[in-house]
């Protein structure tokens, strides 16, 4: 997926808001600075303990945009529909991206609906677009990443991951794990209003933590370090984990961000995080390291060192 | 605490990694854990790494993705191919390339291969799809075999037409036993794997000390577990002692599971089976019993391609112990998990994916 984006979207597309890679493209018009962003979502089953599609869609560009330290203002929402799609499941998906457009406290303003026939697509496709606006002086630092700042993760891990398995058809096991899918545009906002200190931010979205991390030491004269016992995970999704073979770093989310956050900033920034509702089981869970440019590693729970890689392949169950 | 985390716990890990050191072995000792489910935690929790230099962990056999051959994976992508047929998998064999192809490959061509996380769900799935003949791919060893007899009996007692079922099932003393009289086996001791002998007990494996020599130790999956596993086999080697022991009292009788055996026994029946690395191994393997044959896949007619093996793959080397993934030229180079070469590449228990997924720092270039 990476070498396809490189290598054909931004070399033919080629400018220079599309190179950064980052979750919202960042321009300045007419004397605003902007963020702007899109992203599709084909999510099985549309509907999933915590969330559906709808609600999934409208998050993950408010966050794209929270997470570049910007305001979100308006989104736009494309929906694919495939024929014969039963319109109550619509009216809930439709219902349900409006109610987590007004908790985000931004508007839908344009749309856009296709139909294809039947097979063509699976059930509903969703595309969100959004801009937003980056006040000043209010904001991400804009200090360079250096050794010694600290990492910082909004919640426990791989909720919405396990969330989406358990309901998928064909792994028939009951949890009451629910997605964590919600709007972080008002928590990112709390914690950038009251501290200077933050540099950095992502969601890590699909692939989780891992993807987040290695990408961000990729070809950088630092490295990382994260503390296992450090990482909150809840108790049933390490158990989930344990019993399928899978590991929370490499996990979804839809509602968490990571931060790094100059260290003596790190616990100011922790508090605040904890006293917001979608911050509660905040944790610092690595730091910058001059040692090991380039790399992720991961101190294990029994006192190892190892690599964290960069996600590959497709996430499948073990067999025993 | 949670007994689980105490399996996990650094101080408890340390104690018995400073028990190992003051054995003071002091000849070069290789042992091999035989199940992949070991060799992911042994890589997850960078194990090899807390050990004294002169130990040394190799994997074995254990992982039924890796060990499963060209030849089952080319049946089932043929079958696959045939417009009534649905194939239902475990997940990592999807990703597995038979002689040309993987079933993932065919699947994006538009045959359907759907992954079920287990045996009874895909019977499920079966009896609500009455139009698809659903063939279910059987692989694994003991400990999936029994969960798959069950399956199977009540496919059979309630005569579901559609359901299939294409056996790739190992079992573990054979393909031991094959390993261990190739003249070209150096290993001082075996980890042996819990879940298996949870079902089949200690005593099948009682042969390996008796006719090779060889300590054994019957091991847990967490790090503790492992780690005293290799305490307990230090302790054997410096005592010149070779027997079966069991550190996974907790789970394993030595019995084992007499009801999962019965029914493994009730449906299935030893046939000879082709390995990855070994080639056929005589009674190796478990097949439907000849009365249960309507549900036998082998016996749908489907053209299947000649059998080919993948140019500079060194599975079959490291799955029998003899080279480490690091050591074949292709891993990391051409062979990553996500252009796999090799089936040890694919799956999350293959020593290839393990090493490359977690290497430890040591390891780091």
């Amino acid at each position: 997926m990476r070498r396809l984006i490189t290598e054909l979207f931004v070399s033919r597309f080629n400018n220079p808001a599309l190179s950064e890679l980052a979750d919202a493209a960042l321009l300045e018009v007419n004397g605003s600075r902007l963020a702007f962003s899109t992203d599709s979502h084909v999510v099985k089953p549309v509907e999933f303990p915590g969330g559906d599609i709808g609600k999934l869609s409208v998050c993950g560009t408010v966050n794209d945009l929270a997470v570049m330290g910007a305001r979100p203002l308006c989104l736009s929402i494309g929906f694919i529909l495939e024929e014969g799609l039963r319109f109550d499941l619509l009216e809930r998906v439709v219902a349900s991206a409006a109610e987590a457009a007004q908790a985000a406290g931004v508007e839908i303003v344009t749309g856009d609906t296709k139909v294809v026939a039947k097979g063509e697509c699976d059930g509903i496709f969703v595309n969100t677009a959004g801009i937003g606006l980056r006040p000043l002086g209010h904001g991400l630092s804009g200090e360079p990443i250096v050794p010694g700042d600290v990492i910082l993760v909004s919640g426990t891990l791989g909720d919405h991951g396990i969330a989406v398995l358990s309901a998928r058809e064909g792994l028939t096991f009951q949890t009451n794990i629910e997605s964590d899918c919600a709007p972080l545009n008002d928590l990112l906002e709390t914690v950038l209003s009251k501290s200077a200190g933050v540099k950095w931010m992502r969601d890590p979205t699909r692939s989780g933590v891992a993807a987040v991390l290695t990408e961000l030491v990729e070809q950088k004269p630092f490295g990382i370090i994260i503390c296992e016992t450090a990482i909150p995970v809840r108790e049933d999704v390490h158990a989930v984990c344990e019993l399928l073979g899978f590991d929370p770093l490499y996990l979804a989310n839809e509602g968490k961000v990571l931060m790094v956050v100059e260290a003596n900033d790190s616990h100011h920034v922790l508090e605040t995080l904890r006293k917001h509702p979608l911050g509660q089981n905040a944790a610092i869970i690595g730091t910058i390291t001059a040692e090991s440019p380039g790399h992720v590693r991961i101190e294990t729970t029994v006192g190892s060192l190892r690599r964290l890689q960069r996600p590959s392949g497709e996430l499948l169950p073990r067999i025993c | 605490m949670n007994p689980f985390f105490q399996l996990r716990d650094a101080d408890i890990v340390r104690r018995i990694v400073t028990e190992i050191e003051q054995l003071d072995v002091d000849n070069p000792l290789r042992f091999m854990e035989v199940c992949g489910g070991h060799t992911a935690i042994i890589y997850r929790f960078g194990l090899t790494d807390l050990l004294p230099p002169m130990l040394e962990l190799v994997s074995g056999p254990g992982c039924p993705v890796c060990v499963t051959a060209n030849e089952f994976i080319d049946r089932a992508v043929a079958l696959s191919e045939l417009p009534d047929v649905t194939v239902a998998t475990f997940g990592d064999l999807v990703r597995v390339s038979g002689s040309t192809r993987s079933l993932a490959e065919t699947r994006a061509h538009g045959s359907d291969v759907r992954i079920f996380y287990s045996s009874a769900d895909a019977l499920t799935w079966a009896r609500e799809h009455e139009e698809r003949t659903v063939v279910f791919l059987g692989i694994g060893f003991e400990t999936t075999a029994c969960t798959l007899a069950a399956t199977m009996a009540e496919c059979v007692r309630n005569g579901i037409g559609n359901f299939r079922f294409l056996s790739a099932l190992k079992t573990m003393p054979a393909a031991l036993n094959a390993l261990l009289a190739a003249p070209d086996t150096r290993i001082d001791g075996l980890i042996l794997p819990g879940h298996v002998t949870t079902v089949t007990g200690p005593t099948v494996f009682r042969f390996i000390p008796r006719e090779f020599g060889i300590p054994c130790v019957v091991s847990g999956f967490e790090p503790v577990d492992l780690l005293e596993s290799v305490l307990m086999l230090c302790r054997q080697v410096k005592a010149h002692r070779a027997d079966v022991e069991n550190q996974y009292r907790r789970v394993v009788r030595d019995s084992g599971n007499p009801k999962a055996q019965a029914l493994i026994d009730e449906m299935f029946e030893p046939c000879d089976m082709t390995w990855r690395g070994f080639g056929i191994i005589p009674g190796s393997g478990l097949k439907l019993r000849s009365q249960f044959s309507q549900w036998d896949a082998e016996n749908i007619t489907v053209q299947v391609e000649p059998t080919r093996e993948h140019q500079g793959c060194r599975c079959g080397d490291v799955l029998r112990g003899r080279i480490r993934p690091m050591d074949c030229t292709l891993f990391d180079t051409e062979c990553t998990p996500e252009t796999p070469r090799g089936a040890c590449m694919v799956s999350s228990e293959g020593a290839c994916a393990a090493l490359y997924h977690f290497a430890p720092v040591s390891h780091e270039g």
